[in-house]
């Protein structure tokens, strides 16, 4: 659990993967198998462009998946990100509606997660309530605000927000959105915020074990609390990305996406206990669901219902491959 | 004085106390919005009105919510309940739909057993992966609750199936003996569950190992097998449930059927007073919960406010129950009615002291 991944090849073979590698590197072989069918099955698979698609499509759910990921490494869950992302997206709606200036809405937007996240994560630890209870509230209300906001979709005609949907970047022969580039810009500075700073040694401290983690003096609570008000702010970062996506509020949008972005980090290979896993696995979670769409678009007489199925499988399979982890471990 | 002083505490600490007034609270605003709401009226033998109705709503949640409380009583949770409801529901649907003869009691039948036995064999499937393979409840759940909907959706092809038989109607909107048959099979069923647990020694038993699984089994209790059990009763009352959801329509759509039934379930229990760490259980609470929640629903379409923004009322009932039934914020309240500055003692002091 302590040995940190190079004192733990010093004193393996080199080519013993520490076990706690194992399930981030079957997501990347599986990922690889995967876009290697899909390559060998349809020819226009191969173009950069789909992988790019791929990023497009799913930036949003990227971001949300980071700030889960800080959560599920303390032993938390937070089932509130969907409707967080979609109250967002319905806020700047509105706002923008009503003719704020859109560098106003953008902070107004950005905001609102990151408070409701700090009041989740205050209740949970000051009142010892379980975060899954706390969350479901949280979820409730925000998706609540959706409607109350408006019963229907609000469409963006904001000339900022247009031209960050339509700006395409481009990368040799393909291209990309604005939106990849936030996404990657937060995936390195999560990763890095995890790796190599205090706030992040004590995410994986107080997931390994909190009792601990209190009788070594760590500040259990501002982590704790800190840890939801990344969620809230990486859903509310991911509702922006959201409405430069689909250019519109809607208030039934993104309905289950928690469960999308819980087996996204599952897969990616963070434990749910808490305590152990990598940004880079969350990416490559993310990549697989994408992947897993893309396939079942390409073969067109598979139903959209394939996706779920073959999503629970995998959330299955993975977890069976943890539980074996952890068993050798022992 | 003294006698009404001494007694306060110990009515307003029973764990029913707070929901009831809320539901009591919500049953007056009701009244006054609606006088006729308390009004309950005979016609053609059988029982009419508002209270009538969220007692036949409330029926399947009360099913799902009597399961939910054995597996939380374990210390577990069972996110796939929805899905079940959603699965079964479909099979039966399709079933009856395939039938020569949709009216054909024999044929109901049939579909109801292929259903249930269905609904047995997802619950087996969340029981192994629990008791069997070790995996944490809130994931093994998770898995089916994801790839049941597809399941669901694969037998309804996508479609909504709709089926015009009268038995199987009677399950969700029929009468018997003046009241409404799916209120009878809830009562049937919290009977049986009732009778079970807490006049034999199995409800015990399944809090033992809610307590401590390792220290049960140690004592000699089969503490495998009571989880798998579990695990199989909240996925046959899931099942029953989707009887009642699909037969209230008609119909079966395996993206919508039972959707967010788990977390109204969970709710329900959290709000009966049974704690989500498992070792107790209250039936009874639970069925306040489950009153307490479908009155809610119930007075929000009744009051015309669009059925969303319900949730933001329902968010506001949660934590307000939830933040009265924490012992670390009522200790809170307790000293600063004390003392008016109130010292600050970690929450982990007060979690030792509450689970008896």
């Amino acid at each position: 659990m302590t040995t940190t991944p190079l004192a733990a090849r010093a004193d393996r073979a080199w080519w013993r993967v520490p076990p706690r590698h194992v399930p981030v590197l079957a997501t990347l072989a599986l990922l690889l198998v995967m876009y290697g069918v899909g390559v060998s099955q349809y020819r226009a698979f191969s173009n950069v462009q789909v992988v790019f698609n791929i990023f497009i499509d799913n930036g949003f759910l990227l971001v949300v998946a980071v700030g889960m990921t800080f959560v599920i490494l303390t032993g938390g869950i937070d089932l509130s990100v969907g409707s967080v992302v979609a109250m967002t997206a319905m806020v700047s709606a509105s706002l923008l509606r009503s003719g704020l200036p859109p560098a106003l809405v953008l902070l107004i937007a950005l905001l609102i997660g990151p408070t409701l996240g700090f009041a989740m994560g205050c209740v949970i630890h000051f009142f010892d309530i379980q975060p899954f209870i706390v969350t479901l509230a949280g979820m409730f209300f925000a998706r609540g605000m959706c409607t109350w906001i408006s019963a229907s979709s609000i469409p963006i005609t904001d000339g900022f927000w247009t031209t960050m949907a339509q700006e395409r970047i481009r990368i040799g022969e393909s291209f990309v959105s604005i939106s990849v580039l936030i996404a990657v810009a937060v995936v390195l500075l999560a990763a890095f915020v995890l790796a190599y700073t205090r706030l992040g040694r004590n995410v994986y401290a107080i997931g390994g074990n909190p009792q601990s983690a209190l009788l070594m003096g760590l500040p259990v609570a501002r982590t704790k609390i800190a840890v939801y008000t990344i969620s809230g702010l990486c859903s509310a970062i991911g509702g922006i990305m959201l409405s430069f996506y689909t250019l519109s509020g809607a208030p039934l949008i993104a309905v289950g996406m928690e469960l999308d972005v819980i087996a996204a980090v599952v897969i990616g290979g963070t434990l749910l206990t808490g305590g152990s896993g990598y940004v880079f696995g969350t990416v490559l979670g993310v990549l697989v669901l994408g992947v897993i769409q893309t396939l079942i678009t390409f073969d067109g007489t598979l139903n959209s219902w394939w996706t779920k199925i073959v999503i629970g499988g995998l959330l299955f399979a993975f977890i069976l491959l943890q539980r074996l982890v952890g068993i050798r471990k022992k | 004085m003294s006698t009404l002083r001494s007694r306060l505490p110990a009515v307003t600490g029973h764990r029913l106390f707070w929901p009831l007034v809320v539901l009591v609270l919500l049953i007056a605003a009701n009244t006054v919005y609606r006088p006729s709401f308390l009004s309950v009226e005979l016609k053609n033998g059988h029982l009419y009105g508002s209270l009538v109705d969220i007692l036949r709503l409330s029926a399947p949640l009360i099913l799902v919510a009597l399961g939910m409380s054995l597996v939380i009583a374990t210390g577990g949770i069972d996110l796939s309940v929805g899905s079940v409801v959603a699965v079964s529901g479909a099979v039966a649907c399709l079933y009856i739909s395939k039938q020569p003869d949709q009216n054909s009691l024999g044929g109901v039948v049939t579909a109801l057993a292929l259903a249930f036995g269905v609904a047995l064999l997802l619950g087996v499937w969340n029981g192994t992966l629990v008791a069997v393979i070790g995996i944490q409840p809130i994931i093994a759940t998770l898995i089916l609750m994801v790839a049941g909907r597809g399941l669901a959706q694969l037998v309804t092809q996508g479609q909504i199936i709709t089926v015009n038989s009268d038995p199987y109607r009677t399950i969700g909107v029929g009468h018997l003996v003046g009241l409404p048959f799916a209120i009878i099979v809830a009562l049937a069923v919290t009977l049986l569950v009732a009778v079970l647990t807490r006049r034999t020694a199995l409800g015990m038993i399944i809090e033992a190992v809610g307590g401590n699984a390792e220290a049960s089994r140690l004592a000699g209790v089969r503490a495998r097998r009571i989880t798998l059990l579990v695990y199989v009763v909240s996925a046959a009352c899931a099942g029953i449930a989707g009887f009642m959801m699909t037969a209230n329509v008609s119909s079966a759509d395996g993206n919508a059927a039972g959707l967010w039934v788990e977390l109204d379930a969970i709710l329900a229990v959290v709000i009966g007073g049974t704690s989500l760490a498992g070792g107790r259980f209250y039936l009874g609470g639970t069925i306040v919960g489950a009153l307490l929640i479908q009155t809610l629903t119930t007075s929000v379409y009744a009051m015309s406010i669009d059925p969303q923004t319900a949730l933001l009322f329902k968010a506001v009932v949660v934590i307000v129950v939830c933040l009265i039934q924490a012992p670390a914020f009522r200790a809170r309240l307790r000293r600063r009615a004390a003392t008016p500055t109130p010292p600050t003692t970690p929450a982990e002091q007060q979690k030792e002291q509450v689970p008896a």
